[in-house]
């Protein structure tokens, strides 16, 4: 009986999916019932599967595609932190785009679509294995394409063609990449720590040529340079779209596929061992320096916060690029972290753009006192990410930090040094203008109304703000993510 | 025993004797009957699978003559998975038949009693093992697929026969040549006994050149293809299904078949490796064309011309893994490519037109057809989970363990290839700016004629599930000489 409830875990989202399609444009409650249902149930889920994996009872659901290759999908500490995550931020977000979208067009496809990106999330989390990983990692693809053209219009469409072009050329290395992998070593489940362990030192230069393969197939989603050109242009979506993009599915599913792939399939000794941790780690590195360069450069607001994921999610890949306990657990906590700054700043981004029109930075003048909570949710969540003390953001810079230091890796210092003044250069000249500087006469969309904030959308952010601010300040409580992920990297290094 | 013999003798009798039957019959009972006759045979196929699964291979002697003289039937694990593709996809096509092609008016009365024969053709050319009956059958079945692309008139269809036609009886000279050079060397026509005597010297490479020339120009592979896209392109409602998801089949697994049990231990590594060169020329040249086609079914009718090209990297690797690759490369792409064109049949009956700009609202005006169409475009792009993904799985695993890099590079940039011709449709559907090009009066299609397309396009992602029944038969009748583990 407990091995379906992985499987439930995916199909739940799906089904809502597929019934939302059924259920048609017109109607509404039934379809606003079903997603919040089927996002209460996810979270009903991921908690009854948490207790049992604390009680050592993880379940697995296990099929086979072909023989000797399994669909695999099971829950361990870190696919739960996964999980936790994307149910909860599912839910919000499902909330925030309820009423975003209200009385827009094509409803059904969008939120139909939105629940099989989340199915997919789901699918990623749990995957016991790579093979497992990579069909839903494709999944994931084929339903985010529809939410990043869904507007239609010709900026749309452009931005999902290079969507698609970037991801399935990633996934076709990643494929040949996982059947050379394979053929190696079999097909086998992640293991703690790695199981490749026992390959002979002759095919050493096999396994780094696959392991850069796996990491591109990764690293397109992940937004790594030169494979990020994608995200920016993918800022056409809607803002819940782009919200959930930046802070849960996409570019943290190949965060999360490289956290796999360091720790469970190669682990991070044979990483090491093989020197692709220092090339993963200067990639990571070059990365957070590009993204937060060119976010500085970017004059519009949904554009400046792509290039600032291009830069954070790095963070993820640098923490576990550079090993040892504090900055694989400064990475993996940031997986968590990331998400809910970056969520709440999308969510107020598309709160301007939807009520005032506003979408420039020039444009953000005065709005603190119009809209004092979008405004104050955008200030905390940007602070975080600049990674003030005591806020989240300054505990995954933290961990990142000491555990560089402790590894001997001291060039991680100036990268993340200048990364937080590059960071607090593109993110205080935004806080300042809203609270600084006067109200302008006339805001892009005219408005008559008195009071601007409506329930749906400010209640969702303020409430990811808060979380955010939450697990910064009580880090070190026994439910925090810290505490999570410090409990998960303890089995990885003894 | 008996209980086989009537189940093989079911497969061809009866739609063979549809078209006498259904003469007797007035006009609506036809249809019916004809589909009942579709629906018996799954059940005929029964218990065979029966006996094949339990590790026996079925052979009947035709009226108990046994060969060189007499005529055998012959059914192992490929054959019967090629029989189960044909009677699955028979049993939508046809549902799909009664309304597109209703019994009682003219298009009718010439579809159902062509559409029997050719069933009987194929399900005779699958069970056959001897050279000559192969010949007879494949002649069948091309002269009938021939009369159904004429059966609406159009003038660009009568066109495309014709070619199809002159093209089909050139090769068939070709082939029948081969089996008088053959024949009169080994005194035998059937496949197992002339692969024991037909020694290797200038006759039996004539033989087999001609042989497989015939039946490349049959199967459409590139460069001998030039007859396909406009056939299946412009061939009526179902027809361009039944033709790209089984006829071509039927050619390519001939060319399997003689090339694996008859040459199978001779050493010809040059021209296996050109015949690989021919599926990599299809599966490039067959892309690039689809991306530019301005019609739907045009699209669709090339991505067969490419899609086909990935059963011929069989030929240069010709290990069991290869193998498993290709029969399920036949399975899958037969399953979706039938489902995209009744998918593609109902759009262009209920719009009038198939022109790709005419598309552009399609996802309100007909969205369960488009989602067929989708899902079968997700399994020929080999995208997970669907049949095409394993198949194309299977194919890369095969070319990995015998480091044929070459190989495994060109089925990576195909199927990037084939997503790109194939989002360009669907992005089209759903996501164009000016969404007003389409014809504003539109009829949609019977349900029924949907439905059909769905299951098919269903079935072609639950291939993707249910690989292990499936390569246990393949695996229980590999050829018997010349091929790697």
């Amino acid at each position: 009986m407990m091995e379906w409830l992985p499987l439930a875990m995916v199909m739940v989202s799906l089904i809502a999916g597929v019934a939302i399609f059924l259920l048609g444009e017109q109607r509404q409650l039934a379809r606003t019932l079903l997603n919040l249902g089927a996002a209460l149930v996810k979270l009903a889920l991921v908690a009854f599967i948490s207790m049992l994996v604390i009680v050592d009872q993880a379940p697995e659901f296990r099929l086979a595609l072909l023989p000797g290759l399994d669909l695999v999908l099971r829950a361990d500490a870190l696919s739960l932190l996964f999980t936790t995550l994307s149910a909860v931020l599912w839910l919000i977000t499902t909330v925030y785009a309820i009423a975003y979208l209200e009385r827009s067009e094509n409803r059904a496809r969008f939120f139909g679509f939105f629940s099989i990106c989340v199915a997919s999330t789901m699918g990623i989390a749990m995957a016991g294995n790579l093979f497992t990983f990579f069909i839903f990692y494709e999944l994931l693809t084929l339903a985010t394409w529809p939410l990043v053209a869904h507007s239609g219009t010709r900026a749309a469409i452009l931005g999902a063609r290079s969507y698609l072009r970037y991801t399935l050329t990633g996934s076709a290395v990643f494929l040949v990449g996982l059947i050379w992998l394979y053929g190696l070593a079999g097909s086998r489940d992640f293991i703690v720590g790695g199981g490749l362990d026992e390959i002979g030192i002759d095919e050493h230069v096999e396994l780094r040529i696959i392991f850069v393969f796996l990491v591109i197939g990764m690293g397109v989603k992940a937004a790594l340079v030169p494979m990020h050109s994608w995200l920016p242009k993918a800022m056409v979506a809607p803002a819940p779209v782009s919200a959930l993009l930046h802070a849960v599915a996409v570019v943290k599913a190949g965060a999360f596929g490289l956290v796999r792939l360091v720790e469970d399939v190669y682990g991070p000794e044979l990483v090491a061992e093989l020197g692709m941790g220092h090339l993963l780690a200067v990639a990571a590195a070059f990365t957070i320096i590009y993204g937060s360069v060119m976010a500085l450069r970017q004059t519009d607001i949904k554009r400046r916060l792509a290039f600032s994921t291009v830069s954070q999610v790095s963070y993820i890949t640098l923490g576990i690029a550079v090993g040892g306990v504090m900055a694989t657990t400064g990475g993996m906590v940031h997986l968590v972290h990331q998400g809910l700054m970056k969520i709440t700043l999308f969510f107020c981004a598309g709160i301007f753009a939807a009520v005032l029109g506003v979408k420039h930075i020039d444009q953000l003048e005065g709005l603190g006192r119009r809209m004092p909570w979008t405004a104050l949710s955008f200030t905390v969540a940007g602070l975080g990410m600049i990674g003030l003390p005591p806020m989240a953001g300054f505990v995954s810079k933290y961990h990142l930090g000491a555990g560089a230091v402790a590894v001997g890796a001291w060039w991680v210092i100036p990268v993340l040094i200048a990364s937080t003044l590059l960071n607090a250069a593109y993110f205080l000249p935004l806080i300042k203008r809203m609270w600084m500087d006067p109200e302008p006469d006339q805001w892009p969309h005219p408005v008559t109304l008195s009071r601007l904030e409506t329930g749906g959308l400010v209640v969702p952010t303020v409430l990811t703000a808060a979380i955010s601010v939450l697990v910064g300040l009580f880090a070190a409580h026994p439910l925090s993510p810290l505490s999570w992920v410090l409990g998960i990297v303890t089995e990885y290094f003894p | 025993m008996t209980m086989i013999a009537e189940s093989l003798a079911g497969l061809v009798f009866i739609p063979l004797g549809m078209p006498l039957l259904v003469l007797l019959l007035p006009g609506r009972a036809r249809g019916y009957l004809c589909f009942a006759a579709v629906l018996a045979l799954p059940l005929c196929l029964l218990p065979l699978t029966q006996e094949v699964w339990s590790g026996n291979e079925i052979t009947l002697a035709l009226a108990e003559f046994h060969p060189p003289l007499g005529i055998v039937w012959y059914l192992d694990g490929l054959a019967l998975i090629m029989l189960w593709l044909t009677a699955i996809v028979a049993v939508p096509v046809s549902l799909h038949a009664l309304t597109s092609f209703p019994p009682n008016e003219e298009s009718g009365r010439g579809f159902w009693p062509l559409w029997m024969m050719l069933l009987a053709g194929i399900n005779a050319l699958f069970l056959s093992a001897d050279l000559f009956n192969l010949y007879v059958t494949l002649e069948m079945i091309t002269l009938a697929g021939v009369a159904m692309i004429g059966i609406g008139g159009k003038a660009l269809a009568l066109k495309a026969a014709m070619r199809y036609l002159l093209l089909g009886l050139l090769a068939s000279v070709l082939y029948l040549l081969a089996v008088g050079l053959i024949y009169g060397q080994t005194g035998a026509l059937d496949i197992y006994l002339v692969g024991e005597r037909l020694e290797t010297g200038h006759l039996a490479s004539t033989a087999l050149v001609l042989m497989m020339t015939g039946l490349l120009v049959k199967s459409a592979i590139f460069p001998m293809h030039v007859w396909l896209p406009a056939a299946h392109g412009n061939a009526p409602g179902p027809v361009s299904a039944i033709l790209s998801g089984l006829v071509v089949k039927v050619s390519l697994y001939m060319l399997i078949r003689i090339w694996f049990w008859i040459a199978g231990d001779w050493e010809l590594p040059a021209a296996a490796t050109a015949l690989g060169l021919l599926g990599a020329g299809a599966i490039l040249y067959g892309s690039v064309a689809a991306l530019v086609q301005p019609r739907l079914k045009m699209v669709i009718a090339y991505s067969t011309v490419a899609q086909l090209g990935y059963v011929m990297i069989l030929f240069p690797l010709a290990s069991v893994g290869a193998f498993r690759a290709a029969s399920y490369q036949l399975l899958a792409h037969g399953l979706a490519k039938a489902a995209m064109f009744l998918a593609a049949a109902n759009i262009l009956k209920s719009l009038g037109t198939d022109r790709l700009i005419a598309l552009t609202d399609l996802d309100r005006k007909m969205p369960v057809d488009l989602f067929a169409f989708t899902l079968a475009a997700v399994s020929i792009m080999g995208l997970p989970p669907s049949g095409g993904f394993l198949a194309k799985w299977l194919l890369l695993e095969a070319a990995w363990k015998q480091d044929a890099w070459g190989w495994l590079v060109l089925v990576s940039v195909g199927s990037l290839l084939s997503a790109a011709y194939l989002f360009r449709v669907i992005a089209l559907t759903c996501f164009h700016p000016g969404r007003r090009h389409g014809p504003t009066r539109w009829q949609p299609p019977p349900s029924s004629a949907t439905n059909a397309a769905l299951i098919l396009a269903l079935l072609a992602i639950a291939a993707g599930f249910t690989s292990a029944p499936v390569l246990d038969l393949i695996d229980a009748s590999l050829p018997p000489g010349g091929i790697w583990p």
